[in-house]
């Protein structure tokens, strides 16, 4: 590959290209990197899990959820952490 | 909703994917050190035998990296799901560090890392071991940011609560990123990565010698794993001693659970070793620990580098009592006091909600005064009473014991190796010494592992430290929900593990019956 005739941006096109296929290895790794990514982004955020405060409309609404959530978490709930 | 199920299930799964995360990541950040070395004495020697030696430890960090990378991702989909409270509440303190990790890691794996694999013929020897250091110094510095957002959990420094917005807001970006407590922290969680490493490093070796597999190339990797595996565990040890400080000046309390203290003293020894009693409660007269084994001024020296110094007990804390050296009485902040003020900053919390969506200015002026009086032990108003604001004195007690026992044995073993090397090179032949450094491997992933449980566990129930409690903090959502994606990431990420110690076994088997260094 001639790398000297051509620009910056062909070079480093090239770079990564030809590192790409050149891959033994990193093969089997770029598979499990894909797998994992979309059982990450594509099943796991999607389906299960949603940003809770991203529903809602605006920082005011957001702020005035979480002002509820904590006014409502009362001195009644009683969290125990069981020790081993 | 029952909040106590949602509350465990979500700890439990924050929990599995952080520690399953830490098991990629202090390999990525130690092994690319030791890459870095081996190619840096190809670079001076231009010895091949040096780049092979690189190459075979590269492909392995690779194949870690390639497990590990986003899988810290994970952790931030649970901020947005189970802990939306908490990460709405944290404001930009924690957003800000974990974006610049974000886009540190990602330039620095799509340039350098691109580099160290694919340009051995396509750049320079100079600027390709370059990028091998950048590698290994981003790596190290990406965990900056991570480990600032962990240190002002247990530390909350440099910013002030907007009771409009409902989050705290940075008024000082230094005293988060250079506080003391991520200071040492960072410090420390890197340098147990260089004796993880190293231990790695050693484990493999050794096993090439039992395999009778490329002697000359285990014996140098063995060496320079080592060195950075002695330096790395001394340098932990030192760190850790200024970890103890910290969490003495700090958060007593995790002190106090972490050596299963109920009743402090001027003198306080340390316990080597115990079983906890699991029936003890604050305030009984029950033993605190079974068996003790302790060590006369132990705590006071680790605590205060004063061996006359007084360490609190978790019965001092509650009660607000501390001794001076002549044994005077000291009275600090009682935690009935803390829970009264932090239900007052409750309630001037809504006072002043109330106020401003009345427009009554003045009472909202008053509301906001004392709220920001009381802030200070905001999150004790939380609780019904003191005892609820104690960590599990079980899980921390082990959990201290375990990392430092291991760490201990660690020590050792790079001494004995280091002697073994330059004193005793025929002991390398002996296979009792190649599976004492194989089973290391476990061991020094248990010792890592001990040392996180210790500092998210010793800092329970609380998710910022005095502010913010568990059942505040989580998200409102059924526990069944919580259940459910802790299954899917158990599975997940022990496919992934079960997949690199897969790809790594059939690479070190493959590569060894080569010859590594060509």
């Amino acid at each position: 590959m001639v790398y000297k005739t051509m620009n910056l941006f062909q070079r480093i096109y090239h770079f990564y290209a030809d590192g790409f296929r050149g891959m033994t290895v990193g093969r089997t790794l770029w598979i499990v990197i894909i797998i994992k990514l979309v059982v990450m982004f594509a099943v796991i955020r999607l389906f299960f899990m949603p940003d809770i405060l991203g529903g809602y409309d605006n920082d005011t609404e957001r702020a005035e959820a979480v002002r509820e959530h904590l006014s409502q978490i009362n001195n009644r709930i009683n969290i125990k952490i069981k020790t081993i | 909703m029952d909040l106590l199920a949602t509350v465990n299930w979500s700890r439990a799964q924050f929990a599995l994917t952080a520690m399953y995360h830490w098991l990629f990541v202090p390999l990525t950040i130690g092994l690319a050190l030791i890459v870095a070395i081996m190619e840096t004495n190809y670079y001076r020697t231009r010895d091949e035998r040096w780049k092979g030696l690189t190459k075979f430890w590269m492909a392995l960090f690779g194949i870690n990296f390639a497990i590990g990378v986003a899988t810290g991702l994970i952790l931030e989909f649970e901020f947005g799901t189970n802990w939306s409270n908490y990460s709405w509440f944290v404001g930009d303190i924690f957003g800000a560090p974990l974006a610049i990790e974000g886009i540190f890691a990602f330039f620095l794996e799509a340039t350098f890392v691109a580099v160290m694999f694919f340009g051995w013929k396509k750049v320079s020897p100079g600027f390709h071991l370059a990028s091998t250091w950048l590698t290994a110094f981003g790596v190290a510095l990406s965990a900056w940011w991570i480990l600032v957002a962990n240190a002002w959990m247990q530390y909350p420094v440099g910013m002030e609560f907007d009771p409009d917005q409902m989050r705290n807001v940075m008024t000082d970006f230094s005293a988060v990123a250079l506080s003391p407590v991520a200071v040492n922290k960072f410090f420390h969680a890197v340098f147990s990565t260089w004796t993880l490493a190293g231990v790695f490093v050693v484990g493999v070796s050794a096993w090439l010698l039992w395999r009778k597999r490329n002697i000359e190339a285990a014996r140098m990797s063995l060496k320079i794993g080592t060195w950075v595996g002695l330096a790395g565990i001394v340098l932990t040890l030192w760190t850790g001693d200024g970890s103890a400080v910290n969490v003495a000046k700090v958060q007593p309390m995790k002190l106090a659970a972490m050596e299963g203290l109920y009743d402090g003293k001027v003198g306080q020894e340390l316990v080597g070793f115990g079983f906890v009693n699991t029936d003890k409660k604050p305030g009984d007269d029950l033993p605190a620990i079974h068996a003790e084994i302790s060590i006369p001024y132990g705590l006071s020296v680790l605590a205060n580098h004063d061996p006359n110094s007084f360490v609190p007990g978790i019965n001092d804390l509650i009660k607000g009592v501390s001794l001076t050296p002549q044994g005077d009485t000291i009275n600090t902040v009682s935690y009935a006091e803390r829970i009264s003020m932090g239900r007052e900053a409750r309630e001037a919390l809504a006072a002043y909600s109330t106020a401003r969506k009345s427009g009554d200015e003045s009472a909202a002026a008053t509301a906001l005064k004392t709220l920001r009086d009381n802030y200070k032990y905001f999150g004790y108003g939380y609780f019904d009473e003191p005892a609820d604001a104690v960590p599990p004195v079980a899980i921390t007690f082990y959990s201290f014991r375990v990392m430092v026992i291991t760490g201990g044995y660690l020590l050792l073993l790079f001494v004995m190796l280091i002697f073994v090397y330059y004193r005793k090179a025929e002991f390398l032949e002996k296979p009792w010494l190649h599976w004492v450094c194989i089973i290391s491997i476990p061991l020094v992933w248990i010792c890592s592992q001990a040392g996180w449980v210790l500092a998210e566990v010793g800092r329970q129930p609380w998710t910022i430290q005095d502010l913010l409690p568990v059942q505040a903090a989580v998200s409102a959502i059924p526990s069944g929900n919580v259940v459910l994606t802790f299954c899917l990431f158990a599975l997940l990420f022990t496919m992934l593990l079960a997949a690199e110690i897969s790809i790594m076994l059939r690479y070190i088997s493959r590569k060894s019956k080569t010859n590594i260094m060509e």
